[in-house]
């Protein structure tokens, strides 16, 4: 099924009874989430809780063990290496450590992503679209600096530029404020939220800065022992009595 | 006994031969990266080219000064171009060359992959449409299949005019006269298994490389410790390498 006989309303992507285990270590069971078309959508959990492990299967970077995970209705852990790079297209991601490639300039680091891409995008149209990704987050004069050059601010920025340049559908992020000051972690906050309401994205976003989840979640699923625990808005949730969900907002 | 060094040693070894099988089955097979691949021809001959070069002229020199003794004892002070180019273009250059590239290409392969590895970037050439296993093994593989035999010719080259100078230091032997000399007694049967061995010496040091850098583990400590084990492995390799050379050398009468 592709993007286009998706209703409007369907889930972009549909998670149900995922289960992920490292040896003896069961990361994630049964766990079970949907994330709507235009919807921010933050997963909420202890480090270690599998967080990342769940976007991580959702890209195709590592396998399921069980369960089904649709995006725009294929099931990713069935897709073939060219059917799981066509879904990627429509899917970017943004890295904890900003994963920019540190022997490549900010240019060439933008262009990477179109190289398997410049039948659909058009070579002469790259410098337009890597000018108007930089210009997006705000970084349009460090187009020939190398990523050594910047500050962890801005190599958060660039990265996320290099994450939009595809113009994906669905945006995951890990941790995008860790590391960050309280006044960068806002600004990138904030970029998140123009970000979607611009490109009209959907996004699962993982973090821990309270700030970062207040300033953009949509929505919160919080995954405590390998599935859904609660599932609602931030104040819907911070207004909860149990334990386990409050002391995230204590 | 899972943890023991022979445990250790085989199944790296067979990882390391899994690895290699993945490179000739991703290899031959488009897309091909050619700007990478030219990239890093470019880098990896760069590199080394001046180390290879000096030390191949030192070798040449040094072999040259420390034979004339022995080959003057017993009155062949005439064989000496012959007996030192034969030398250094079988065995000499080859290995020397080798160990450098083992040492500055290997680790640096190492380093730089294993560093990719820890700060996500290897993931994000895959989210982004690249094979990375295509991008960035199969194009250095490749580079140094390509380069280090060029190196060992280079070198080769470098040290006879060592020789030459080396000769020239207890006698007067004329270009021409050297020249002549080496050439009568080298043929395609000394310069064509140090060539082949070369490429054998540079695909090791590559897979190795290239093996301990795509598979670090343990962030920073893990880089440092996929360019130190991918030195020591791909230098134990060339030396077995160079025993199989000569084991077959000597089979097929190549001598």
């Amino acid at each position: 099924m592709s993007l286009e006989n998706i209703a409007p309303s369907s889930p972009v992507i549909h998670i149900r009874g995922l289960k992920k285990s490292f040896g003896n270590n069961a990361v994630l069971r049964n766990f079970d989430m949907d994330l709507n078309p235009g919807e921010n959508v933050v997963v909420l959990g202890k480090s270690g809780s599998g967080k990342s492990v769940l976007i991580k299967c959702i890209i195709g970077l590592m396998q399921p063990d069980e369960g089904d995970l649709l995006v725009f209705g294929d099931n990713v852990p069935t897709l073939s290496h060219d059917d799981l790079d066509k879904m990627r297209v429509k899917v970017g991601f943004l890295f904890q450590s900003n994963a920019l490639y540190d022997s490549m300039t900010v240019r060439e680091n933008l262009e990477f992503p179109l190289r398997r891409h410049w039948i659909r995008t058009g070579k002469e149209n790259v410098n337009d679209l890597v000018m108007e990704a930089l210009t997006n987050v705000g970084l349009a004069d460090t187009v020939d600096m190398m990523p050594g050059e910047l500050s962890g601010g801005m190599r958060k920025r660039i990265a996320l530029a290099r994450t939009l340049i595809l113009k994906p559908k669905i945006i995951l992020y890990d941790e995008p404020t860790t590391g960050l000051d309280p006044i960068t972690a806002k600004e990138i906050s904030n970029l998140m939220l123009d970000i979607q309401k611009k490109y009209n994205t959907s996004s699962i976003i993982i973090s821990h800065d309270m700030n970062c989840v207040r300033i953009t979640a949509n929505r919160i699923v919080m995954l405590i022992d390998g599935y859904c625990y609660a599932n609602g808005t931030y104040d819907e949730l911070k207004r909860s009595d149990d334990k386990r969900i409050r002391q995230f907002f204590d | 006994m899972k943890s023991g060094f022979l445990y250790n040693l085989l199944t790296e070894t067979a990882d390391i031969y899994r690895f290699a099988l993945r490179f000739f089955k991703e290899g031959f097979r488009p897309r091909y990266e050619f700007g990478e691949l030219i990239r890093q021809c470019y880098y990896i001959g760069n590199k080394t080219l001046g180390l290879v070069g000096i030390t191949g002229f030192i070798m040449g020199l040094v072999i040259t000064i420390q034979s004339h003794p022995s080959m003057e004892a017993f009155g062949a002070e005439s064989w000496l171009p012959s007996v030192v180019s034969v030398s250094l273009v079988r065995e000499i250059v080859p290995v020397i060359t080798a160990l450098i590239c083992a040492g500055k290409i290997g680790s640096g392969i190492g380093a730089e992959l294993g560093s990719m590895k820890v700060t996500e970037q290897i993931d994000a050439m895959e989210v982004s449409g690249t094979n990375p296993f295509k991008y960035l093994v199969v194009t250095r593989v490749f580079a140094t299949m390509l380069m280090i035999p060029l190196l060992v010719i280079l070198s080769d080259t470098i040290g006879l005019y060592g020789a030459y100078l080396g000769v020239n230091m207890k006698q007067v032997v004329s270009f021409h006269l050297f020249t002549n000399q080496v050439f009568e007694k080298l043929t395609y049967a000394d310069v064509m298994p140090s060539i082949i061995k070369s490429f054998f010496f540079g695909f090791a040091i590559g897979i190795i490389g290239c093996f301990k850098g795509y598979n670090t583990t343990n962030g920073t400590q893990g880089v440092g410790r996929a360019a130190n084990s991918a030195v020591v492995a791909a230098t134990f390799v060339v030396f077995l390498i160079d025993l199989m050379a000569a084991q077959i050398a000597d089979i097929l009468h190549i001598t």
